[in-house]
């Protein structure tokens, strides 16, 4: 089962027949991806890839049932892609695209928080439960299956993760990537929260970055709510004061974003926090006992 | 992105936020005829020369070369503008935000003199619009003490820092603007003028797709005017798109140059004070990367995330740009081939490693993911002096070994 998304969700994907879109489409549906179409407005009625393509995400629902979005549209309409995929009635909405304007996801996440649905990233590889639904543009074949649940903002540091924890012996339920912008549709808080209500996971492993408040935030629930193990690591460790590194919300602003308070309060409040990113799967090993 | 004060000021006009008026210049014969024009325009000898540069702190700045020279000056006559000029342009300032090495300055601003004397007091506060993160709202921070450094206001008066959050896909609402206005302790005719400022000073915000915008100090005239005496802006790179004019306003010389150039190559780029380089594909790996270095008793020299195409031109892109520092030891590459492929890489790795033809401190090659153990071997039998892990705590051992001049 996993959280967000599993065998049975219904995919379709936003900016279907675009380079991007067609790529990452088709290693979704060899993964074994129930993709029941993708949305291009103008090329509705066609099929690509061997499924139907739709002109509204609206026509998409109605029509094959979609649930579930992920969107590789540019950045330029991806917040009205958001919006369409939110307002016709889907119900997880994974929006992959980097460099949104900021001021663009002030408004659509306020209009997606009027609907009914979740919303992952932007600027995020996706989600994943392994060997049922790849939602996302992450390598499949490093996602055994298991009992281990990963949120991270950053897309090859949950590969990392995702393979040491193989490595160790273990494998992983769902793993969410909530994306690295200011603004983000699910909070490493909400994403840990649905980990912890998973009956299939037994472990959370938590990837932060420098900037923000949102690992202090999930930290601070975790302390009431700590019923499965949680690692944790934060990326920035050296990273200096006022420089963004790479990641739009990547940047130190105050005393409180740094890595350093991060871990500090991470640690406070029963997280098992590693400062090796080479640590992360032992780590989760020796706390599980395996 | 930033701009300078005098392009943040003409953005402001344009959504008719009242600014100090001003012309920018970059020889001393324009900043002469500046001041003509400024002082026939006020009938005051009196005008503010600036330094324009993009870090803050340029009053109490000084210039490397004329060092009893600040970087702004109010100056009374065209003997002085001329002798403030020639001390300022093409000259060096210091500042405590530009760090030691300072910045050189190729452009003054020759602004009018808002300190005039009139039937009221003047007064100066402080007002940022910026994204407030935790609200995922814009937020309006403001503060009776203008001027000043912020950082310190909050820290020493924080009863005297005030915040407007604005709704999501709403404007400023008029109940907000009087809200400031009286916050600031504002009546008759400078309230009305404050209520105007605010509320046009936020549509820019939007309008402009800003990511910040500081006006400090905002000034209170003795005739009761809202000015825009300085003020520093900083535009969403993401949405630069839709607004062709404003990335026109880039000034590449007040970035690194080595940053420009590794943008040119789709790299992204950070130059740091250690000595092992590394090239990591993700933003988050390498900044994870970065504090493995670290661990392994090494400094990083730098943060560069090649992103999703790692192949032989962009790390040959990666290995010149890093190498132009004189203080790297030794290079970490660490790639986590998912849709690229790491055997892909290695022969990247290893064609750029030939056309270098020159490297002689120790190259450590990670690559994980698919085809590993291919681009290993490949790696193994080329001969080349680059070590090869394919787990990242072998990698962060090999680090360790090359730092203490093992291999």
């Amino acid at each position: 089962m996993g959280v967000l998304v599993n065998k049975d969700s219904k995919v379709i994907v936003q900016g279907f027949t675009g380079t991007e879109g067609t790529f990452h489409a088709t290693q979704m549906i060899e993964y074994g991806t129930n993709v029941v179409g993708g949305v291009t407005p103008n090329k509705g009625g066609t099929t690509h890839l061997d499924r139907p393509v739709f002109n509204t995400v609206k026509d998409a629902v109605n029509q094959a049932g979609a649930d579930t979005s992920i969107i590789f549209v540019p950045p330029a309409f991806a917040a009205d892609a958001i919006m369409e995929a939110a307002d016709a009635g889907i119900k997880v909405i994974i929006c992959i695209t980097e460099g949104i304007p900021v001021q663009d996801m002030v408004k659509a996440k306020a209009f997606a928080a009027t609907k009914n649905c979740t919303l992952i990233g932007p600027n995020c590889p996706g989600v994943i439960t392994a060997e049922e639904a790849k939602v996302g543009i992450m390598p499949g074949f490093v996602f055994k299956k298991g009992r281990i649940g990963i949120v991270s903002k950053s897309g090859t540091l949950t590969y990392e993760a995702a393979d040491q924890t193989v490595k160790s012996g273990m494998g992983i339920s769902t793993a969410i990537g909530i994306g690295g912008d200011p603004i983000i549709g699910t909070t490493t808080k909400e994403a840990v929260e649905l980990l912890m209500n998973d009956p299939e996971t037994d472990g959370i492993i938590m990837i932060g970055e420098i900037g923000g408040g949102m690992e202090a935030e999930a930290a601070k629930w975790l302390k009431d709510n700590m019923r499965k193990p949680v690692v944790g690591f934060i990326a920035g460790q050296t990273a200096p004061a006022g420089r963004r590194m790479g990641h739009a919300g990547a940047i130190v602003g105050g005393a409180d974003d740094t890595a350093a308070a991060k871990m500090k309060i991470m640690a406070e409040c029963g997280i098992h926090v590693v400062a090796s990113p080479a640590d992360i799967g032992k780590t989760m090993a020796s706390v599980i006992g395996k | 992105m930033n701009v300078h004060e005098y392009q943040a000021k003409e953005l402001l006009k344009r959504y008719n936020v009242p600014t100090q008026e001003g012309i920018a210049v970059e020889n001393v014969t324009d900043a002469l005829n500046a001041y003509s024009q400024i002082s026939s325009q006020t009938g005051s000898k009196f005008v503010v020369v600036k330094a324009q540069i993009h870090a803050g702190g340029r009053g109490k700045g000084r210039m490397v070369e004329v060092p009893e020279q600040s970087g702004v000056a109010v100056v009374k006559s065209a003997e002085d503008v001329e002798r403030v000029a020639k001390n300022i342009l093409g000259n060096t300032l210091v500042t405590i935000q530009t760090g030691a090495a300072g910045k050189k300055v190729s452009k003054l601003l020759v602004a009018q003199d808002m300190y005039y004397d009139g039937p009221s007091d003047r007064k100066e506060f402080y007002l940022s619009i910026l994204l407030d993160r935790t609200k995922k709202q814009n937020v309006i921070m403001y503060s009776t003490e203008g001027g000043m450094d912020i950082e310190e206001v909050a820290h020493n008066t924080p009863d005297r820092i005030f915040k407007e959050w604005v709704a999501p896909n709403m404007s400023l609402q008029g109940y907000q603007a009087r809200n400031i206005a009286f916050n600031l302790g504002l009546s008759g005719e400078a309230f009305k003028n404050m209520v105007k400022f605010v509320t046009n000073l936020y549509n820019a915000y939007v309008g402009l797709d800003a990511s910040m915008i500081e006006i400090n100090p905002l000034f209170k005239s003795a005739d009761d005017k809202i000015i825009a005496v300085d003020c520093k802006m900083d535009l969403d790179d993401n949405a630069l798109m839709r607004h062709p004019d404003l990335k026109d306003m880039r000034d590449k010389s007040e970035e690194d140059p080595t940053e420009v150039e590794a943008g040119e190559f789709n790299l992204n780029y950070v130059k740091l004070d250690g000595n092992v380089g590394c090239m990591v594909n993700g933003a988050g790996l390498a900044m994870a990367t970065m504090d493995m270095i670290k661990l392994a008793g090494g400094e990083p020299a730098n943060f560069l995330d090649v992103g999703g195409t790692a192949n032989a031109q962009t790390v040959e892109a990666g290995f010149r740009i890093i190498m132009k520092d004189p203080n790297v030891k030794a290079i970490l590459i660490n790639i986590f081939g998912g849709i690229v492929r790491c055997d892909r890489v290695a022969a990247g790795v290893i064609e750029a490693y030939n056309n270098m033809g020159n490297i002689n401190i120790p190259i450590i090659v990670r690559l994980q993911g698919t085809n590993a153990e291919v681009a290993k071997e490949l790696i193994v039998n080329s001969g080349l002096k680059v070590q090869s892990a394919i787990q990242l705590s072998e990698a962060a051992q090999l680090v360790q070994d090359a730092i203490a001049g093992k291999n």
